[in-house]
């Protein structure tokens, strides 16, 4: 089994208001094998033998389903490969000798908690304000009592996939949160479920965006090329439209 | 429900905006090149073009007012995305690159608010050369008219004025190579193919317009005015 060196250059902040900065540290033996995450379990088990502090990341998953892990590798958000969150990157992705670079998202909407660990709790109050159905609780309804087209439920699964990772905000050179609050939306305002609040929905949604201090959109589509999950921009454009229906109705 | 203002001041109304006003002036634009353009044909056919125009008088400047109005919007929310850009993110990547893949960063996306701004800037010393400068008059059908033509083909004898024009139009060139696209997009553009199609026709609208720009203020130059081949004078 081949094994290499890694230069590792991590952004290291104690806590959301002191003054962060980057760390140098040396791997030896790191296996082609490991995840990027293990190589970072790696880099803490030696911190913690050295009796220093290890690096804070988000994980919970680590396999691509619950949009935790979401760093900045060398410039990208999740790291060099498409449709792959950073916990399913491998480093057979890199070479011995290689320098990365990682960094936690940057954003004023996401505070940094510590090291690579940001606050992105700004997503739930999005979510809170407008992206969800309301159903009266109880047993659980029959399945098929509101007839689904297989189209539709298509479209809607592919934008239901966000895993709100928030790498969209990551990579957009203008910090904006379009694509998650447009995948959000044209989720739910894809299914004859969300109808009824459709319009409540796509306003307050995009006013809290607003709030919360994300950026404009500028169709740059770099959160596209960075989504794991491939959420397609189209998402933003079906907010727009929705946004001006909900506005002039 | 929010009212018009707030609509239309929204982070997504904004951007519907600058879609809306960029669209209006690329079209003002086709429109204005097809007037530079009677700088080819025959002798007067340029200063017709513009007695006509003027012949509109209260619907000019209907038209010069609204077009300012679009103008003033579109610049504005482009200059505010700009400013909010730079609040959303105080602290910088150490380290960032693009993705690839179906992103849309490029020279002309990243450098909007540059290209945008020099635009700003080259309008105002436009108007005061072209609309305000000093023109002589020609009769055209036993009228009046101002000499449009003549102060184009003096003004574009010098280096600086010629080149810094082109240099200009390459710029514009920029704007709309990710502009036209983009204001589709932020219309509600989807469709993948439709997307596709349309980001290679705005690039040729782009270099379509930019090259039929350009070449005015060059061929006066390199060709002399009145002693180009393309160009008949009175
Ligand atoms: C002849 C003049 C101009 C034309 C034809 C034009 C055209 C366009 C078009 C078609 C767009 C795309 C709109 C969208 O993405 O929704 C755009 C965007 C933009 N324009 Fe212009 N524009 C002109 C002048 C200006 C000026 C004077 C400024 C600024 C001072 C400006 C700043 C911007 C900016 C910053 C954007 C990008 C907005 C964003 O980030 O989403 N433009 N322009
Ligand atoms: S840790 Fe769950 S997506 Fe990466």
């Amino acid at each position: 089994m081949s094994t290499m060196t890694i230069n590792l250059k991590v952004w290291r902040q104690k806590n959301q208001n002191a003054q962060g900065s980057f760390q140098d540290y040396t791997l030896s033996d790191v296996s082609e094998h490991m995840s990027f995450l293990e190589m970072l379990d790696v880099l803490n088990e030696q911190l913690i033998k050295e009796d220093k502090d290890p690096v804070e990341f988000d994980y919970d998953c680590r396999e691509g389903i619950c949009g935790s892990c979401n760093m900045v590798i060398n410039g990208r958000a999740h790291g060099p490969k498409r449709l792959t969150a950073a916990c399913q990157l491998h480093m057979r992705n890199y070479s011995d000798g290689d320098t990365i670079v990682i960094e936690p998202p940057r954003a004023a909407a996401f505070p940094v908690i510590k090291d690579l660990v940001v606050d992105r709790s700004a997503f739930d109050r999005i979510i809170e304000a407008g992206g969800y159905v309301s159903v009266k609780t109880g047993a659980a309804p029959e399945a098929n009592l509101i007839p689904v087209e297989q189209h539709t439920s298509n479209v809607a699964f592919d934008y239901a996939t966000c895993i709100g990772c928030g790498a969209c905000v990551a990579a957009c050179p203008n910090s904006s949160a379009s694509l998650f609050t447009g995948a959000k939306l044209a989720h739910l305002n894809s299914l004859p479920q969300g109808q009824p609040e459709r319009k409540l929905r796509t306003l307050a949604m995009v006013e809290q965006m607003e709030k919360e201090g994300f950026g404009d959109c500028s169709n740059y589509a770099e959160c596209e090329a960075v989504c794991p999950v491939g959420i397609s921009i189209a998402a933003i454009a079906e907010m727009r439209k929705d946004y001006v229906k909900a506005s002039f109705s | 429900m929010p009212n018009l203002l707030q609509a239309a001041t929204s982070q997504v109304g904004r951007k519907i905006l600058t879609g809306l006003t960029g669209i209006f002036l690329v079209l003002f634009i086709i429109f204005h090149l097809g007037g530079n353009l009677a700088i080819f044909g025959e002798a007067d056919a340029m200063n017709r073009y513009s007695l006509m125009l003027h012949d509109f008088g209260p619907l000019l400047w209907l038209a010069r007012i609204g077009l300012l109005v679009v103008f003033v919007i579109h610049a504005w929310i482009g200059i505010s995305i700009w400013f909010r850009k730079r609040k959303a993110r105080p602290q910088k990547y150490e380290v960032y690159s693009s993705k690839g893949g179906p992103s849309k960063q490029s020279l002309s996306s990243r450098s909007m608010a540059f290209t945008g701004v020099v635009l700003l800037v080259f309008v105002v010393f436009h108007i005061n050369t072209f609309a305000l400068g000093d023109m002589d008059t020609v009769l055209i059908d036993g009228r009046e008219a101002a000499d449009v033509k003549s102060l184009v083909i003096d003004t574009f004898q010098s280096p600086v004025y010629a080149f810094s024009y082109a240099f200009v139009m390459l710029l514009l060139g920029t704007h709309l190579g990710h502009g036209v696209w983009s204001a589709f997009t932020s219309l509600g553009l989807t469709g993948k193919k439709a997307s596709a199609m349309m980001y290679t026709i705005g690039g040729i609208m782009a270099i379509v317009l930019a090259i039929g720009f350009l070449f005015i203020p060059l061929y006066i130059y390199f060709g002399g005015g009145c002693e180009a081949a393309l160009i008949q004078c009175a």
